[in-house]
């Protein structure tokens, strides 16, 4: 008997088998995947499972507790909701990193020590990246580059705080953390870059709504969700988190008066609602850290559905602008109706899963005597039934007849959206179901007279408000600029302002190199080639040419001098022979008159000399 | 589903509104005879404060708000383009 599987390796392995399979049997195996995960989340008994031992060090796979087990059931449930949503879906692709990301979370919600979670960590922020790209244009391009980046430098910065914290305490184990300094506010930051909150959010509402349509229902319930999770299991009671949690749910609530977009719209609804669980998570005291948890259970699954629901108008009308969207209730009546109970689940409405959830992190700021937490965070909740609530299905479903009739969705998308409703209302209705699962046993009673007249009257006269201002809230062709704008437009003037050093510096150097190297090579050159036609070639040809002339002399001078002489004596030695030979006559009266003649010639020499 | 239908026709818009206005006295009414067992806060104990608290804070975020995004922050769609 295994003692323990993990649930989240459940996903992950069974992912990569995705791509062998076919038709049928792969939908049933996709289905099967977080059934299964759901069913090992359900039977791990409570305690340390799956200890790994690596480096003088016990990696904690399996931490179980009432904490990360309620975590576990819902992202199993959504996981199970989003691939029943998305089946009609083509691309393997988009399941692989849908339930790699899902059995990520569940790496991180388990995870026992830094180590093990830092590596479930990053594995999230790349997987769910592919939920992004996959929708494959230049936009959603750019936006996952801006999404892996802000969410790299987050897991730096969380890699960094982990690493100091070891050096300090000597321990990987992940508890709750004591204040230490850079250690604690560098694990904090990577946390609340997750978490999304302000100034650290920018990423969600940029990335969220580029994801493909099964991708952004997958995107808006893990990532804040588990940041929520190690909050509050990490920094249970920092007051600072109150404040950001309260910004964050105005923050959220703002930016989604003014958005066009509707996934944008319900983006920055899930900064003002992770707003509440921050907030819960600073007040710190049982009643509140269940009210975060509640709250993101409860958030999980009305967000999915609204993003479901919005998903499905996206898919079917090909619009994503409030302003091209209008009367589409006319063929679309079953999605708006699953989309407005998720509308009316956010916005609190008794009955619905936000009723009895959001109102437990109030009544903890109330019970902690925090009124201006109080007083905030029932502001933001008005905010939120005007956009989500009033807001976008008006101008999506009835406002002015864009003449679009698109039909509803696909069977399954609807099933997807059925479920989550379904669970929406049975939260509302029958709240123990998840006040029993919470982490603390706290007594709290949603339904009190006095609760719910405070809740009808906010809500009912915040619609009045939105009625009597209805013009004024015109959804306009416009985008809202965030702080995003910094990364944007700050890389753009980085790039402008590093090219002028950049091309100058280019140039310079060019200069150089043409100055220096290139010039003086090329001047080198031209001598050498100067030099070898004009002296070694010089050389060459006057020896060459002298060489010819001394020849041409020389075969002269032989021809005329010395061939001259060696025929010239010859002719004289044949003339003077010719004439030699005439004087040997053999007769010998001339030689002896010869004789005679000489002596006479000696003797008149001698005598009349 | 011929019930959205009658729901968003014109010709009984006059009805829903005479249900909602009636809906509204009877919430804003029923403040004041609840039940008040907690009061930690001085608003708890003053009948109407969610509605008015609502009605109020809904009027000045769009009014609020929506200037703000118009002085500031809201540009034409191809901004970043």
């Amino acid at each position: 008997m295994i003692e323990w599987v993990h649930p989240g390796v459940i996903l992950i392995l069974g992912a990569l088998l995705i791509p062998f399979l076919k038709g049928r049997i792969k939908q049933l195996y996709l289905l099967a995947l977080p059934v299964a995960a759901f069913i090992a989340v359900v039977s791990a008994s409570q305690g340390v499972h799956g200890v790994v031992h690596f480096l003088n060090h016990g990696l904690v796979f399996g931490r179980v507790d009432r904490l990360s087990l309620v975590f576990g059931y819902i992202f199993t449930i959504m996981a199970f909701i989003g691939i029943v949503y998305g089946l009609h879906v083509k691309r393997d692709g988009e399941y692989m990193a849908g339930l790699l990301y899902a059995g990520s979370s569940l790496g991180v919600v388990f995870a026992g020590d830094f180590f093990t979670l830092f590596v479930f960590w990053e594995g999230m922020a790349f997987s769910s990246l592919f939920l992004i790209w996959l929708k494959g244009d230049k936009a959603s391009d750019a936006a996952g580059f801006r999404y892996v980046m802000v969410h790299t430098v987050g897991g730096v910065v969380l890699l960094g705080g982990i690493i100091l914290y070891y050096i300090n305490t000597g321990g990987i184990g992940f508890n709750a953390i004591e204040n230490s300094g850079l250690a604690f506010y560098m694990i904090l930051i990577g946390f609340l870059v997750n978490a999304a909150v302000p100034p650290f959010h920018a990423w969600l509402a940029d990335a969220y709504p580029e994801g493909t349509i099964m991708g952004s229902v997958f995107l808006c319930a893990f990532t804040t969700k588990t940041a929520v999770y190690v909050l509050l299991r990490g920094f249970a009671g920092t007051e600072l988190l109150i404040w950001m949690g309260v910004i964050m749910t105005l923050y959220g609530v703002f930016y989604a008066v003014l958005e066009n977009d509707v996934r944008k719209l319900l983006s920055y609804h899930i900064i003002s609602q992770v707003g509440y669980m921050v907030a819960g998570v600073g007040i710190g005291t049982e009643m509140a850290l269940n009210g975060a948890t509640a709250h993101a259970f409860a958030h999980i699954l009305y967000k999915a559905l609204l993003f479901m629901g919005m998903g499905s108008v996206i898919l079917m009308t090909g619009k994503r602008k409030l302003t091209d969207l209008g009367g589409l209730y006319k063929t679309m009546p079953i999605t708006m109706i699953l989309y407005m109970i998720g509308a009316l689940s956010i916005s609190a409405f008794p009955l619905f899963s936000g009723f009895v959830s959001k109102s437990m992190v109030i009544s903890a700021a109330e019970e902690s005597h925090i009124g201006w937490a109080v007083l905030l965070l029932t502001l933001a909740s008005v905010g939120t039934f005007l956009s989500v609530g009033l807001k976008l299905p008006y101008y999506a479903f009835f406002g002015k007849d864009s003449g679009i009739r698109a039909e509803e969705p696909p069977v399954n998308m609807l099933i997807g959206m059925g479920l989550a409703a379904f669970l929406c209302v049975a939260i509302g209705v029958y709240p123990s179901l998840l006040y029993d699962v919470l982490p603390f046993h706290v007594e709290y009673h949603p339904y009190t007279a006095q609760h719910l007249a405070t809740a009808l009257g906010l809500l009912l006269f915040t619609g009045l408000g939105f009625f009597l201002l209805l013009k004024r809230l015109t959804p306009e062709p416009a985008i809202t600029t965030d702080l995003d704008w910094f990364y944007r437009m700050g890389g753009r003037l980085f790039l402008r302002l590093a090219n002028r050093p950049i091309a100058a510096a280019d140039g310079f150097v060019g200069e150089l190199y043409n100055n220096m190297i290139l010039g003086p090579a090329k001047r080198m050159a031209c001598f050498c080639y100067v030099f070898d036609i004009g002296v070694i070639d010089g050389i060459v040809n006057l020896t060459a040419w002298l060489t010819t002339a001394a020849a041409w002399l020389s075969h002269k001078f032989d021809i005329y001098v010395v061939d001259g002489i060696v025929n010239s004596a010859a002719t004289l030695t044949s003339c003077s022979s010719g004439v030699w030979r005439r004087m040997q006559t053999g007769y010998l009266q001339n030689y002896a008159l010869v004789f005679i003649l000489g002596v006479l010639i000696i003797a008149g020499s001698i005598l009349f000399g | 589903m011929n019930s959205i239908n009658w729901l968003a026709d014109p010709r009984n818009g006059r009805f829903l509104k005479v249900v909602y206005l009636i809906a509204l006295l009877v919430v804003f009414a029923a403040d004041f005879f609840v039940h008040r067992h907690h009061a930690t806060f001085i608003w708890d104990a003053i009948p109407g404060f969610g509605a008015v608290y609502g009605f109020v804070s809904c009027v000045l975020m769009i009014i609020v708000f929506k200037f703000v995004g118009h002085v500031w922050l809201m540009k034409k769609e191809d901004y970043y383009d």
